[in-house]
């Protein structure tokens, strides 16, 4: 503490308060944003849950249709692009723009990546004649229809939210490289961090619930 | 030091090293999630994947979103909205279990 220069101290000074006061605020409201979001998914786990409790039998069945390599891929490569999304903070706070980009693009590759396998993994199951209202699907008990049907509804949603992800991603990117997200104003970009670490956590819990059934 | 003052700035960076020790951690839960689903253990199959789902997604929360070195007031935040889904989830559960 006495170690502190004047012109330190008065630099700090000027500068602290208001900053940290805004970057609070920015956080707070991304993390309300981010309770909507967990309320929207948390009605469909809930509806899952529900129709898992009905249909115990016909979930056990559909369960095990879904591909666990497609689904276990894909926990990895989002697992690593949130990991590649905390050092791009990091590196940006170090004042390495260069650094935060690179991960920052790793992320949205990793993201692009993420839906490129999904879409293999949908185009098998529809070439398999497992779509909602499928003739396939309408043969077989009710219970396995509406596994398939929770099953498209909240991929699908959540694949929306990595779509969505990829472009604030991208938008994020174009702030560091035109330099007006920086090591004294990376807030935007943690916010951004914060979404995209949401979309991971909303996975982390489909996982189990649509590929791990054995 | 200097560098006392400038963390009123902005909090002090989180080092790479934890980052990475957080995904290998969350790796190899992922890598222990698929394993245990092979293993037949009945009923607690689901629960023990839920299991392992709630520490990864808390591991991500505090690490990754950085909760654990921010303000109490998110850490009250995601209690409150935490704690609303429980009794949502509960009541629900209560409702179609206790039905017919």
């Amino acid at each position: 503490m006495s170690d502190i220069t004047i012109p330190e101290a008065r630099q700090a000074a000027e500068h602290a308060p208001a900053h940290k006061k805004d970057t609070q605020g920015v956080k707070m409201g991304m993390w309300l944003f981010l309770m909507t979001e967990l309320l929207l998914f948390s009605g469909m786990f809930l509806l899952y849950s529900v129709y898992r409790y009905y249909y115990t039998k016909e979930f056990h069945q559909a369960g095990m249709e879904t591909h666990t390599m497609f689904g276990t891929v894909n926990t990895m490569v989002l697992l690593t692009s949130s990991l590649t999304m905390a050092l791009s903070i990091a590196a940006i706070e170090r004042g390495k723009k260069w650094l935060s980009v690179t991960f920052l693009s790793s992320t949205i590759v990793l993201g692009l990546g993420f839906l490129v396998i999904k879409y293999a993994e949908w185009s098998t199951e529809i070439a398999d004649g497992i779509y909602p209202g499928s003739p396939k699907l309408l043969q077989h008990p009710r219970g396995f229809e509406l596994f398939f049907a929770m099953y498209y509804l909240m991929t699908g949603l959540h694949g929306l939210h990595v779509l969505v992800g990829c472009g604030i991603l991208i938008t994020m990117l174009i702030f560091i490289i035109r330099g007006k997200i920086t090591q004294d104003d990376p807030v935007r970009l943690e916010a951004a961090g914060l979404y995209w670490h949401l979309i991971d956590i909303v996975w982390i819990f489909l996982f189990p619930l649509f590929y791990l059934v054995n | 030091m200097s560098k006392t003052i400038t963390s009123g700035h902005h909090e002090a960076p989180t080092s790479y090293g934890i980052y990475v020790l957080i995904w290998l951690a969350l790796m190899s839960l992922t890598a222990i999630t698929a394993v245990v689903a092979g293993i037949d253990l009945a009923a607690f199959t689901l629960v023990i994947a839920l299991l392992i789902a709630v520490v990864k997604s808390s591991l991500v929360v505090n690490v990754f979103m950085r909760v654990k070195y921010d303000d109490k007031i998110f850490k009250i935040f995601i209690a409150i909205a935490g704690g609303t889904l429980t009794v949502i989830f509960l009541l629900t559960f209560a409702d179609v279990y206790f039905r017919r």
